[in-house]
């Protein structure tokens, strides 16, 4: 089992984190994984990225250019990797903010609208783990209780009493992605 | 004792390392894309743990001065920079070449020339093997392709270092060393309090006075000093040639690429396989000494040879002595800061050998 994935959005989002907790959770699940980050200008104001591989076998390249998996977060993502999906791959995306929604036919599109349920849950911080809680719930590589032990690695210490809610946020992506799109 | 197993960038990982090796000291100078090795290590504090001397250098120069003095003492130390720093180091690693001391020296190399970019690039190789400062001297190039090679590296790196009393130089790029993957650590290490017996540490009434220099005014003296290192880096040459294969036995086609463009080519060689390609990597771990025999014997049973290095072209060189015109040799590679892709790769082995 290989996933290679691909989280894009703009700096502030959570969007290295994400991927960075998602990396912990393939670790306690005793998994290969990688974590590369699109560093430099691009992190100053502009959009983030990250590319994360979990796989059950030694990761060869961890710099790719096709995903099984692309996470988007805004416009300029979408516009810069919709093509980037394998055929057959997953795009998960939150319409807000989203002007041209995906064109592709070949994948299978899920929304979560995150945002909007973060200001609902009162804590746009979890933003993120609402995004990621969506993703398991498309793509289950990783049991939850290994994403919580994956937090409990990626957070300080002096910030576990959040722990239970971005768990909350975990599973309340998982209640609300939906699918769009079936692929083609 | 177990291993630790953590999730870290390549950059903290060598940090780690060298706290764990029971380095006695780090002096450098930040610089992007290879910053987090002093910020790691100046939180870690290891002065209060193991003791050892972690300092931010006023700049490059004083901090390869710093590491010449440290080594001339016995002590294991080691400094990192970036590619343009690394050139700012060039005078102090030929002297500390020239009088023979052992020390690790990071190059987390970005693009160039001059300022260049903040990105991966592998355009350092030529500088990393073929000299960098003047005159005839040779370091020994390891070339970490994951976060835990960059761990282990300092280990290993420190070994060679002081087994041929000679300058090692860990070459990494800006990718793996911003990447993370999972790392196992060794367990701390003492810091030794034992040195060698060619280290300046004091002169007792029982043995002669111990004298480092680079500089010998007589030109036999020195002839003679520089028939010594040739025959340091044959013997080198013989004993500590490290490299890996993918998929060689049966291979038509042979990549040859270290680092990041040889995690590349493992995904490349798989998926020409999936094409019905047969190719094969060989992954140089040791640039100096370079694995020219291996290579040479690879190409009697391959077709031809497509050396592929974040560069204009620099391994290819090597590659090239190396095949001895048995087969075609060609270079591909990105620059400026991008990262080659696996399907390009592919593209150029078919445009290059296969078709050409």
């Amino acid at each position: 089992m290989t996933e290679e994935i691909i989280i894009a959005g703009f700096g502030g989002q959570g969007v290295l984190s994400m991927g960075k907790i998602m990396a912990y959770s393939g670790v306690m699940q005793d998994m290969e994984v990688s974590w590369m980050p699109s560093y430099g200008p691009e992190m100053r104001g502009g959009t983030a990225n990250v590319i994360v591989i979990i796989s059950s076998e030694r990761i060869s390249s961890p710099i790719i250019k096709r995903f099984d998996t692309a996470i988007i977060l805004n416009q300029q993502s979408l516009d810069k990797f919709e093509s980037s999906i394998k055929p057959g791959g997953v795009l998960i995306y939150d319409s807000n903010g989203i002007t041209r929604h995906p064109e592709r036919k070949d994948i299978t599109i899920y929304s979560v609208d995150a945002t909007e349920e973060a200001s609902r849950m009162n804590s746009p911080k979890t933003f993120n783990m609402i995004v990621l809680g969506g993703f398991l719930k498309v793509k289950p590589i990783v049991k939850l209780d290994n994403v919580i032990k994956g937090l409990k690695k990626s957070l300080p210490e002096r910030y576990h009493n959040l722990i239970p809610m971005n768990e909350n946020a975990l599973t309340r992506g998982m209640e609300i992605i939906t699918e769009v799109q079936k692929a083609k | 004792m177990e291993k630790e197993l953590r999730l870290m960038k390549g950059n903290e990982a060598v940090a780690e390392a060298a706290i764990r090796a029971g380095v006695d000291g780090y002096f450098g100078y930040p610089i992007t894309p290879q910053t987090e090795i002093i910020e790691y290590l100046m939180e870690a504090n290891p002065s209060q743990t193991t003791g050892m001397v972690v300092l931010q250098a006023e700049s490059e120069i004083a901090a390869i001065n710093m590491v010449y003095g440290g080594a001339a003492c016995g002590k294991k130390v080691m400094t990192s920079s970036s590619s343009p720093g690394i050139s700012l180091k060039q005078e102090g690693i030929t002297y500390i070449a020239g009088a023979e001391l052992p020390c690790l020296i990071v190059n987390v190399v970005r693009g160039g020339p001059g300022l260049g970019t903040i990105q991966p690039a592998q355009s350092d190789y030529f500088q990393s093997v073929k000299g960098g400062g003047h005159g005839d001297y040779h370091l020994i190039v390891l070339a970490p392709a994951s976060v835990q090679e960059m761990a282990d590296f300092v280990d290993l790196g420190f070994e060679l270092a002081f087994k041929y009393r000679n300058p090692v130089l860990m070459l990494s790029d800006g990718a793996i060393g911003q990447m993370m993957e999972k790392v196992y650590l060794s367990p701390q290490k003492e810091r030794s309090k034992v040195f060698p017996d060619w280290a300046t540490t004091g002169k007792p009434a029982t043995r002669e006075r111990n004298i480092i220099t680079s500089l010998d005014l007589d030109p036999n003296g020195q002839e003679l000093f520089n028939r010594k290192l040739v025959a340091k880096y044959d013997k080198i040459r013989e004993k500590e040639v490290r490299y890996e294969e993918f998929q060689c036995e049966d291979a038509e086609y042979l990549l040859v690429a270290y680092g990041t463009s040889a995690r590349v080519c493992q995904k490349s060689v798989q998926l020409a396989r999936e094409q019905g390609i047969r190719v094969g990597l060989l992954r140089p771990i040791t640039l100096f000494p370079f694995p020219t025999k291996r290579i040479n014997e690879l190409a009697d049973r391959v077709k031809g040879i497509l050396s592929v290095e974040m560069s204009a072209g620099q391994m290819v060189e090597d590659v090239l002595l190396a095949a001895n015109g048995k087969v075609p040799v060609w270079h591909f590679g990105r620059m400026g800061g991008i990262v080659t892709t696996p399907e390009e790769v592919i593209e150029n082995l078919k445009s290059k050998i296969i078709g050409g």
